[in-house]
């Protein structure tokens, strides 16, 4: 379990992290998603205590990290930018990590056999692929079997088997029980791998949502209709909460009712239909509306102050 | 599904220990070894410390014949035997630096400080088994020069001075003892400034660079304050004569690792409150 209480990070006038709250739940993936910049790897390098927070706090399994007698059996992780000296071979790597919890060498050559290193594992590992380097860090995060795994875009390099790979791993995990936190910038990945999703944007929580809310919410209530009287229809459908996109000539997108609510509302005005479609919006279109709108807010905050 | 879905499980770990500092003191060992740098470097300035005792033993009895009384005079064995340590120290630094800054250079001191996140340990382990093993490798190294550059001179006669003579055997290993602390210096200047090219520039603007400029002061404040440099207060531990305007071998050795304990301290307080 990973709790954050206003997790604030200034890295001098920029603010990385702006006061996140959140708890990562045991048992199930929890997909750590936000464009790139968001803030998602300062915040697991706060998690680790690699950084100190500015304001705010966050624990693992109930301690800070730093005061775990033994982190590696609390937490796994796998960090986004290279973290091996790229002279030394993923074998010498594990085990000077193993070593400093007593972790036997055996353990070292499950996790090289476990994540397909066997060839290469005598090998510097400055000469791996990035595909190969992500499994070396997946070796790593997994070394000390720990009650919390936490990923920072493990799939980033890896084949579509290597990625298969990891999204079943992460299941497996979170179905015995531990806590598995991932970050994405890709919500197709999350939507596969993810049952719920932390999202944010600018370093500041836009969503805390289960994968299916996030999926329901989002794909709600856009629908096209073509009409041959597009003006009319527009009367018709106008209220508060809607609002329309033009699509083709004659079409019309309607978002914020349902696809009963806009034949309803046609009938009772005598519109003609020609269409009446609800849309799915892909994830990765909703994911991108979510942080657009934060984004956008930020600009106007700017212009605002300007 | 009809896909084969191959389920990856991750096997248990019966076996829990917990951060402890020989198990750091044993993950910075495997560290050290498991690069090429070291081995090279180590290599370097074992051969170095030998190699240049030698070479001048010859150069000196080639022309012992032809040289001025004058000249013949100013050769010293302890300045044959030790030429080696001057250059050694210069290996070993570099690979001091290196230990700790090539792994703020490859990322892998966010790998160290995950798995060791009190970070202390980290620095004391990595001080203590370079200062092993530098140890370890000069003490031989200095004797080896010592009674090689002898068995040569020996073969003319000339320049014999005896192991067993006052102020020889300390001189020879304090060759030792200065080249390992030149180690511990380098390795936290490394983790002052966290970076290789800075950290060596560092060490050799203070060992290199800064005692000729001395010489640009006034000879009454030059005579003031060189004794007291760094390098200066380091080469009593292998200095035989005892020089007007240095310090004796005890209390040079003594700053010198003054010096090298303020360096650790605030390397020590940096670790613990940068980020990484």
């Amino acid at each position: 379990m990973i709790e954050a209480r206003e997790l604030t990070k200034d890295y001098g006038e920029k603010r990385a992290v702006d006061g996140l709250s959140f708890t990562v739940q045991p048992g199930i993936v929890t997909g750590f998603l936000g464009p790139n910049g968001s803030g998602k790897s300062t915040t697991m390098r706060l998690i680790l205590g690699l950084d100190a927070p500015t304001r705010g706090d966050v624990t693992v399994n109930g301690h800070h990290y730093r005061d775990h007698a033994a982190p590696l059996h609390e937490v796994g992780a796998l960090l986004e930018a290279r973290s091996v000296h790229t002279g030394r071979s993923a074998y010498n790597h594990l085990l000077a990590l193993a070593q400093t919890h007593g972790i036997p060498k055996q353990r070292v050559l499950e996790l090289i056999d476990l994540v397909g290193l066997h060839d290469v594992a005598r090998k510097r590992s400055g000469q791996f692929s990035l595909g190969m380097g992500q499994r070396l860090g997946i070796a790593q995060a997994l070394l000390g079997d720990p009650k919390t795994v936490m990923l920072d875009e493990p799939v980033n390099g890896l084949d579509p088997e290597g990625i298969h790979w990891v999204r079943n791993l992460l299941k497996g995990l979170a179905a015995e029980g531990r806590t598995v936190f991932v970050s994405s910038h890709l919500m197709s990945e999350m939507a596969l791998t993810a049952d719920h999703l932390i999202v944010i944007g600018r370093g500041k929580l836009i969503a805390d949502t289960s994968v299916d809310d996030f999926v329901a919410r989002a794909s709600q209530k856009v629908v096209l209709v073509r009409s041959p009287d597009v003006e009319r229809l527009r009367d018709a459908l106008a209220g508060a909460d809607v609002t329309f996109e033009p699509a083709e000539r004659g079409a019309l997108e309607v978002h914020g009712l349902t696809a009963e609510q806009v034949g309803a509302a046609a009938a009772a005005a005598g519109v003609v239909l020609h269409e009446l479609t609800p849309r799915q919006a892909s994830l990765e279109e909703a994911f991108m509306n979510l942080t657009r709108d934060d984004v956008e807010f930020a600009a106007e905050l700017q212009e605002a102050v300007a | 599904m009809s896909a084969v879905t191959p389920t990856v499980k991750l096997p248990r770990l019966d076996v829990t220990g917990r951060v402890t500092f020989p198990h750091v003191l044993l993950s910075e060992w495997t560290k050290l070894r498991s690069v090429r740098s070291t081995k090279w470097s180590l290599g370097v300035g074992f051969l170095l410390t030998i190699a240049f005792p030698v070479i001048f033993a010859f150069a000196t009895t080639a022309h012992w014949g032809s040289m001025s009384p004058h000249d013949r005079a100013d050769r010293h064995p302890l300045d044959i035997a030790l030429a080696g340590v001057n250059v050694a120290q210069l290996a070993i630094a570099v690979l001091g630096v290196l230990l700790i800054s090539a792994e703020y250079s490859t990322g892998s001191i966010r790998s160290t400080f995950t798995a060791v996140p009190k970070r202390l340990p980290v620095l004391w382990g990595k001080l203590l088994d370079y200062a092993v093993v530098s140890i370890v490798l000069m003490v031989p190294a200095v004797l080896i020069s010592f009674f090689a550059s002898q068995a040569i001179l020996d073969r003319h006669h000339i320049l014999q001075i005896s192991f067993s003579q006052p102020g020889v055997a300390r001189a020879v290993l304090g060759g030792a003892l200065y080249v390992m602390l030149v180690g511990i210096f380098a390795l936290a200047i490394g983790a002052i400034v966290r970076n290789t090219a800075g950290g060596i520039a560092a060490f050799a603007a203070i060992f290199f660079v800064l005692p000729p400029l001395m010489f640009v002061l006034p000879q009454s404040w030059n005579n003031a304050i060189s004794q007291y440099l760094p390098s200066e207060a380091g080469r009593q531990l292998f200095a035989l004569n005892h020089a007007p305007h240095t310090l004796t071998p005890l209390a040079g050795g003594l700053l010198f690792a003054g010096y090298c304990a303020a360096a650790i301290l605030i390397a020590a307080v940096l670790l613990v409150r940068r980020d990484v």
